[in-house]
């Protein structure tokens, strides 16, 4: 299976990425050639083996329902490049 | 054409817990704006979900209550998109491995007929931030406060076949996760939120129509008008020859009629796959156990029994069972009164309508329910009659006392002296020569209407308080026929 220069351009715009006409050729040899390793390991009959979710063999932990956090809005506000009113500003998101 | 309508709902609740989902920030409503964003709210890089067990629980709980399979093995994944208030860029959510598997639950319809709907799946997930559109000098504000509040996503089969079905199904789901506690139910305040599809079909037609998705709904009311709106919109496209479009159209409750969003937007394309932050998620039966032990009886459960033991109609066991409120102070006037077809009537009527003039819920209601049990047994001995038993119920509401010391401070206690009645039938009959001889000339089956007015005019002679059982028996007898 390989991937055109179209299914490169749509993955990266959905992860936001600014990818040129020259790194999405690049990009679409080295992904079709993972596609590949992919699919020779597709091959292989796993059909007695349960899918996995997660590469450890341990569960989730689960903590008590405690509110543990205080307020440091003002201290997190600093770090963003526009702040009002307690608000984080960002570019406008609807017209 | 005869059409078939089809919907089902995905509801959102916000579960009841008092800390986020994946950290410890406080879940408490009307904070001011990120107070309550933690670095791991904030998507900062570094930081770790550690899951809520409270959460857990009640999933678990609901999944109990609707006769559900529970995943033994439930997995969280990341549903990928870019919108400001999700800084993650992902939402924390289930996929492939929901924590509630399939389920069911019974609606009452209007007729008193009782229909199953099923529950495809609940899932565990995060919420995102709230935008705040006004104008910040052409920006947009983002407060975090509801970034990782807990949700239960409870998603239903197409098993609805009208808007009435539809509200019938999502008030019970609102009435099964308030009965548990596990969500306040605030619709005003998003804690319940109701998202319809939407689709028709040719009678007698397998395959289904095209559907869109109505959001923005919060009310049931509203929930019942959007799909109308809806169901009479997609019938006129199709009996024009027209297709319907697949499409998110939200309501807008003011002009009463659905929009599409004409998002610019290509189609979703949420690329899930499983969290690695978080590990599977494994409920044994001793963590079931504990989550479940102090369920109550469930509402269901409940309004069978009301059925059973106190003779009820579906119909009326299922109005008296909307909340646990409700429920418990029902069997509480029963249990004072002992009569449970006369402690249903007032409930649902006297009580429920002063309650509805007031603007106040069960809980908060004036006249506690042992009060009322004492009033109704009132009736019940014959003290008072059923209609005074009303003026006494006001004045009860008013704050004046119990209903023995509102009979007896307006005097109001019925007379059943039968010498004091029929002194009372006497005069009255000498009083109107001419009406009991029209009775006395009338058609025997013309009668028992017209004997209306002689107990009329005793009862008022009575200030209401004569027995009426007595008056008529007696006015009979002495009117003769």
């Amino acid at each position: 299976m390989s991937l055109s220069s179209d299914d490169v351009h749509k993955i990266a715009h959905l992860a936001r990425l600014a990818v040129s006409d020259e790194e999405a050729e690049a990009l679409c040899r080295d992904l079709s050639n993972i596609l590949g390793l992919v699919e020779q390991m597709a091959a292989v009959d796993t059909s007695a083996i349960e899918p996995m979710a997660h590469p450890l063999a341990m569960h989730q932990r689960l903590r008590p329902d405690e509110v543990t956090e205080s307020d440091r809005r003002d201290l997190y506000l600093r770090n963003a490049p526009a702040a009002e009113n307690g608000l984080f500003l960002v570019p406008c998101v609807i017209e | 054409m005869q059409w078939e309508v089809v919907i089902g709902l995905e509801i959102h609740t916000q579960l009841a817990t008092r800390s986020k989902i994946f950290s410890g920030s406080s879940t408490a409503f009307g904070a001011g704006p990120n107070t309550q964003a933690s670095l791991i709210d904030l998507g900062m890089p570094g930081t770790l979900p550690v899951l809520n067990r409270r959460a857990v629980e009640y999933a678990v709980r609901f999944a109990k209550a609707i006769g559900a399979e529970l995943g033994e093995r439930s997995v969280f994944a990341r549903k990928n998109y870019f919108y400001p208030d999700l800084p993650k860029g992902y939402q924390i959510s289930q996929f492939e491995l929901p924590i509630v598997g399939r389920g069911q639950v019974e609606i009452v319809l209007d007729d008193d007929g009782v229909k199953t709907v099923g529950v495809t799946r609940a899932h565990l997930e995060e919420d995102a931030g709230k935008s705040l559109h006004e104008d910040f000098h052409g920006m947009t504000g983002i407060d975090l406060n509801r970034a990782g509040t807990p949700l239960l996503e409870i998603v239903s089969e197409p098993d609805m076949r009208s808007a009435k079905e539809a509200v019938a199904y999502a008030r019970k789901i609102h009435q099964i996760v308030t009965w548990l506690g596990i969500c306040d139910g605030n619709m005003q305040e998003g804690s319940f939120r109701c998202d319809a599809n939407v689709s028709v079909r040719p009678l007698g037609k397998e395959k289904l129509g095209t559907r869109t998705e109505l959001k923005n709904i919060n009310s049931f009311r509203f929930l019942e008008r959007a799909i109308d709106y809806e169901i009479e919109r997609q019938i006129d496209i199709l009996e024009d020859g027209g297709r319907i479009v697949q499409e998110t159209r939200l309501y807008d409750a003011e002009r009463d009629e659905t929009r599409s969003m004409r998002s610019k937007e290509e189609a979703n394309d949420y690329r899930y796959f499983p969290d690695p932050d978080l590990l599977p998620v494994v409920l044994d039966e001793a963590f079931i156990e504990e989550a479940t032990r102090d369920m109550p009886e469930l509402p269901d459960a409940r309004r069978a029994r009301f059925q059973e033991q106190h003779g009820l109609s579906a119909y009326d066991a299922n109005a008296l069972t909307a909340t646990r409120a409700q429920a418990n102070y029902y069997e509480a006037v029963v249990a004072a009164c002992g009569d449970a077809k006369l402690a249903a009537n007032w409930v649902m009527g006297e009580l429920a309508g002063a309650l509805n003039k007031a603007g106040c819920g069960i809980e908060d209601c004036p006249v506690p329910a042992p009060a009322l049990g004492g009033l109704l047994a009132r009736i019940l001995d014959d003290t008072i009659s059923g209609k005074i038993a009303k003026q006494v119920f006001e004045a009860m509401w008013a704050g004046e006392g119990d209903a023995d010391r509102v009979i007896d401070a307006r005097g109001l206690k019925q007379i059943t002296d039968a010498g004091a009645i029929e002194a009372l039938v006497d005069e009255v009959i000498a009083a109107n020569p001419q009406q009991v001889e029209n009775y006395r000339n009338a058609d025997p089956a013309k009668r028992p209407k017209m004997i209306g007015f002689f107990v009329g005019q005793v009862m008022k002679k009575s200030q209401g308080k004569a027995n009426p059982q007595q008056v008529n028996a007696l006015l009979r007898e002495k009117l003769g026929g």
